[in-house]
């Protein structure tokens, strides 16, 4: 028989043990470190979801309170607010990118005056970080990445060269074609691609058929690779055409495991995300903190390291 | 053209007259004019072989599908901006349950068909109940959908982007369904006669018709049917002409918009299982704009954004324009930054030339 008084004894009981629960964690929030991510990339990009995953392990195994905060768009002037109002709230460390100097300057350096220790992530670069009075900086130098990635093909012999760029506007991927031209020291056009895979797909099949003396495809990314396989495969082409990539999929590590990719291109910007929390916590209970900058890439993964990643890499830990 | 008796209710209309006034002639006229553009600047540079062809046909196919259902819907009144999100919803759907709780293809299939059309008749509930306007109530669903991909893919599996589907697709009964290829003898065939090129390696420049093709004139076909020809079609029209007096004639208003709107969601679901199947991964952005570049095509296609008048295969033409634009500029060799303002301008270019058209067509009845 249904008993009112039945069900409300657990039901108190339950709210007794959530009300005691949440003053446990009051108190121990206190001494626990915050450490809070504002960065430019959104959560839904491959990528930056990589970095995230390594912010959400260090915060589990170190037990540490982390928080991950992107604007919904490629939004200066929303992020810059932002950084403002998590300032303010007065993290133990703040973890920022900077990819656009002029409109993130004066934020990142009123939130080091008001005493709040910051990293600089993937994009900013070393001199900025140190300028605005960041402690380090930790990524990956696109450009340079870029150079080194023009002269492996340019040691292959190879000069006639594209970029398949999914997403032209965004500066670290235009960083990426520029730096691989410099490296391979001719000129590389870019073919201008998007983020819809048939269209990305059909496009790079349009651009090998009206240029058929391209010799190597770089991609920018894996949402511009994985298109790029497929359209050397429905040429014949595969293997033929030489091709590489920035960043890393399961996709993309087969291909080169099967030899129809060079390489891919690792920022391994896990260690953004992994790091920061680690160091902000060392910071923060022994005032311990490395004194040069991290750079995180480029690591080239090849034909002999690709297959121990691929587990890896369907976990999103690289 | 009056006749004698001179009572124009009565007056026979030609043959010819009456072809002029279908709304898909402006668009069917806007493509000749691109096709016509395309053979001069780029006619010798491939974009007319048959790989060419299969190109641009395979990226129309993949706009028109959703095309069709949107163009019925923009017909009687309303809008669907949830489809973009849908697509990269329903591929959510699709992939997650296969790759990690190990379902059969054919089940995730159904699953994700259940659930979108589902969310289908949620939208259409919530606009014909509350009576806001369609584009905000599915512009909210824009929103949600996003989110709740974005939240389950990473909930779930860490990542953004899900990949292995092909591998388990390889012997799914319904894989074929949508990603395979068609005609593959015929294509052969054509090729050994030389009617086809053929690649470097010996084999025929294209191995098939996608069968993205295929679904998109079927659809389109049956969305004509529905449209011309049966009962639903004319309560399509009377819902778009003028929603009150069609309630009041005893057209079920609401239950044709809400079935409109389970066609759209299924169609982005179509969307979805095809590109995921082909490209054998889901992406968490996969779809975006493509509510936009859907009701791009309608618009091309002669259809008005004020509902009650229009057709599916207006929208079919207006596929083809996007696709054949988007892949021709390519073959043009002009530098692709200049893209976009070019896709742009020939848009433009197509719907004014559709309209004058349409207009000469109207006056001269």
């Amino acid at each position: 028989m249904f008993s009112l008084a039945k069900l409300v004894k657990p039901a108190l009981g339950l709210l007794a043990g959530f009300t005691m629960m949440a003053a446990a964690t009051t108190l121990a929030a206190a001494d626990e470190t915050r450490v809070v991510f504002v960065t430019h990339g959104q959560s839904g990009d491959p990528y930056w979801s990589v970095v995230k995953n390594g912010m959400d392990d260090a915060a589990k195994t170190l037990g540490v309170k982390a928080e991950y905060l992107a604007p919904e768009t490629f939004d200066m002037a929303k992020m810059a607010q932002m950084i403002d109002a998590i300032a303010a709230s007065k993290p133990d460390g703040m973890v920022v990118s900077i990819p656009d100097a002029a409109a993130l300057s004066t934020p990142v350096k009123n939130a080091v005056a008001a005493g709040i220790p910051v990293i600089v992530i993937d994009s900013g670069g070393s001199k900025l970080t140190h300028d605005l009075g960041g402690l380090l900086f930790m990524g990956q130098d696109e450009f340079q990445a870029g150079v080194m990635a023009g002269e492996r093909i340019k040691a292959l012999g190879l000069t006639k060269a594209v970029c398949a760029n999914h997403e032209v506007g965004n500066s670290s991927l235009d960083d990426r074609c520029a730096g691989f031209a410099k490296g391979l020291g001719v000129d590389v056009p870019v073919m201008n691609g998007v983020i819809d895979p048939t269209e990305m797909k059909n496009r790079v099949i349009a651009y090998m058929t009206a240029h058929a003396d391209t010799q190597f495809i770089l991609a920018v990314g894996a949402s511009g690779a994985e298109p790029t396989l497929a359209a050397l495969d429905e040429l014949g082409l595969s293997g033929k055409v030489k091709t590489g990539t920035f960043d890393l999929s399961p996709t993309i590590l087969q291909a080169v495991v099967a030899g129809k990719m060079e390489w891919g291109i690792d920022a391994q910007q896990y260690a953004m995300g992994y790091i920061p929390v680690a160091m902000f916590d060392l910071w923060k209970k022994y005032k311990i903190m490395p004194i040069a900058d991290y750079p995180t890439g480029p690591g080239f993964v090849t034909k002999d390291t690709a297959a121990s990643v691929i587990e890896l890499s369907k976990l999103g830990k690289r | 053209m009056v006749s004698e008796t001179s009572d124009e209710r009565v007056r026979s209309v030609s043959r010819l007259s009456r072809l002029l006034s279908r709304p898909e002639l402006g668009a069917a006229a806007g493509t000749v004019l691109v096709f016509v553009f395309f053979a001069i600047t780029a006619g010798g540079s491939g974009l007319f072989s048959a790989k060419g062809i299969i190109n641009f046909l395979e990226v129309s196919a993949q706009l028109g599908i959703l095309a069709a259902p949107v163009a019925l819907l923009m017909i009687a009144g309303e809008f669907d901006l949830s489809v973009g999100s849908m697509i990269g919803f329903a591929g959510i759907l699709i992939a997650i349950p296969s790759v990690f709780w190990g379902w059969p293809i054919w089940l995730s299939l159904l699953f994700t068909f259940a659930v979108c059309g589902g969310i289908g008749a949620l939208n259409g509930l919530a606009v014909v109940r509350t009576g806001l306007p369609s584009f905000i109530v599915t512009l909210g669903s824009l929103f949600m959908l996003r989110g709740l991909t974005l939240g389950l893919t990473r909930g779930i599996s860490g990542r953004t982007q899900v990949s292995g589907v092909h591998e388990l697709a390889l012997h799914d009964p319904l894989n074929s369904l949508f990603s395979g290829q068609v005609f593959s003898g015929l294509i052969a065939w054509l090729a050994d006669i030389g009617l086809i090129g053929k690649r470097a390696d010996g084999l025929p420049s294209i191995s098939g018709i996608p069968v993205s093709i295929v679904w998109w004139i079927g659809l389109t076909l049956a969305c004509t049917w529905l449209l011309t020809r049966s009962r639903f079609g004319n309560w399509i029209f009377a819902a778009g002409g003028e929603a009150n007096a069609a309630r009041n004639l005893g057209v079920p208003v609401a239950r044709t918009k809400i079935t409109l709107f389970v066609m759209t969601a299924l169609a982005a679901a179509l969307f979805a299982a095809i590109q995921v199947l082909v490209t054998g991964s889901a992406d968490t952005l996969r779809g975006t704009q493509k509510e936009f570049e859907a009701i791009i095509a309608v618009v091309i296609g002669g259809t008005l954004l004020t509902g009650g008048y229009g057709s599916a295969i207006g929208a079919m033409f207006g596929a083809l324009i996007f696709g054949v634009v988007q892949m021709g500029i390519f073959y043009t060799g002009i530098d692709t930054d200049w893209f976009k303002l070019f896709m742009g301008a020939m848009m433009v270019i197509a719907v004014l030339f559709n309209s004058y058209v349409r207009n000469r067509a109207m006056r001269s009845r």
